[in-house]
C-alpha cells in the first residue's frame, strides 16, 4: 500500500493539451500519422500488383476503384504521405549526424517541410 | 555484466538487447528508401494514363521490377519497425502488445510475400 501512494505522489508532466504547439511538434506528429499512412497506403500498392498480376479484368477492377473521386483523394493523400514522410526523412537523418538541431534552425526547417510536401504533390499531381 | 536479477532475466522485462539493431535498421532501409521512393512515384507519375499492357509491360521490364522489389522489401522492413514503435508508445496492456506485435509482423510479411510473387509473376510468368 506505501508503494500505492508513493506512486500517487509524484509529479506528472503536464498533458500535451497544455503546451503551446510549436511547428517542430507539428512536424513530429504529422510524421507518425503519416508513416501510419503510408502503411495503410501499401494495401494500395499490394492491390495494383496483385491487379495487374491477375489479368486485365482485375486490372480494370482496380481502375475503377482508382479512377474514382474517392480513389484520386486517397492516391493523392498517399502521395503526400509519402512525400511528407520522406522530405521530413531526410531532416531526421540530417538530425541524427547533427544538422539544424537547434530549436530556431529545427523550427524554420518545419515550416519548409510542410510548404515542400504540399508543393511536390501538387506537382506530381499537376504536371 | 548485468545488474539485474536472475528472476528479473527471465520475466524478460527491461532491455530485449534488439534496440541498437531495431534502430540501425530503421536508418538503414530509410537511407535506401529515398531514392526508391522517389522513383516510384516518378514511374507512376509518367505511367499513368497507360492500359493494362502498357503498365504490365512497365512493370514486366528487368530494372522496373528489380526497383520495385527493393521498394517493397525495404518498404515493408521500414514499415514493420516504425509501427512497432507506435504500439509500444501507445498499447500499455503487455498482451494486447504482444497480439499487435504479432499481427504486425504478419502484416508485413504477408504484405511482402503477396508484392513480391506479384512482381515476379508479372515479370517471369505469363
Amino acid at each position: 500500500m506505501a508503494q500505492t501512494s508513493l506512486k500517487r505522489s509524484r509529479p506528472l508532466s503536464p498533458h500535451m493539451q497544455i503546451y503551446r504547439w510549436p511547428w517542430t511538434m507539428a512536424t513530429s506528429i504529422v510524421h507518425r500519422i503519416t508513416g501510419v499512412g503510408n502503411t495503410l497506403g501499401t494495401v494500395f500498392l499490394v492491390w495494383w500488383l496483385i491487379a495487374v498480376a491477375s489479368g486485365p479484368s482485375a486490372y480494370a477492377d482496380f481502375q475503377s476503384v482508382a479512377g474514382s473521386y474517392l480513389g484520386l483523394f486517397v492516391l493523392f493523400g498517399y502521395t503526400w504521405s509519402l512525400l511528407y514522410h520522406l522530405i521530413n526523412g531526410v531532416r531526421h537523418l540530417g538530425w541524427d549526424l547533427g544538422y539544424g538541431f537547434d530549436n530556431d534552425a529545427a523550427e524554420r526547417s518545419s515550416l519548409v517541410i510542410f510548404a515542400l510536401s504540399g508543393l511536390v504533390t501538387i506537382a506530381v499531381w499537376i504536371v | 555484466m548485468s545488474l539485474k536479477t536472475p528472476l528479473a532475466r527471465v520475466r524478460g522485462l527491461g532491455s530485449a538487447r534488439s534496440g541498437v539493431s531495431h534502430y540501425w535498421i530503421q536508418r538503414l532501409t530509410a537511407i535506401a528508401l529515398v531514392p526508391l521512393t522517389l522513383w516510384f512515384i516518378a514511374g507512376l507519375q509518367s505511367h499513368i494514363g497507360d492500359d493494362y499492357a502498357m503498365m504490365r509491360a512497365w512493370l514486366a521490364q528487368p530494372l522496373t521490377a528489380i526497383f520495385m522489389l527493393l521498394f517493397v522489401l525495404a518498404g515493408v522492413i521500414h514499415m514493420r519497425l516504425g509501427m512497432q514503435v507506435v504500439f509500444e508508445d501507445y498499447i500499455h496492456n503487455e498482451t494486447v502488445k504482444l497480439v499487435h506485435f504479432i499481427a504486425n509482423t504478419c502484416f508485413a510479411v504477408g504484405l511482402g510475400v503477396a508484392c513480391v510473387f506479384a512482381i515476379l509473376k508479372i515479370s517471369l510468368g505469363s
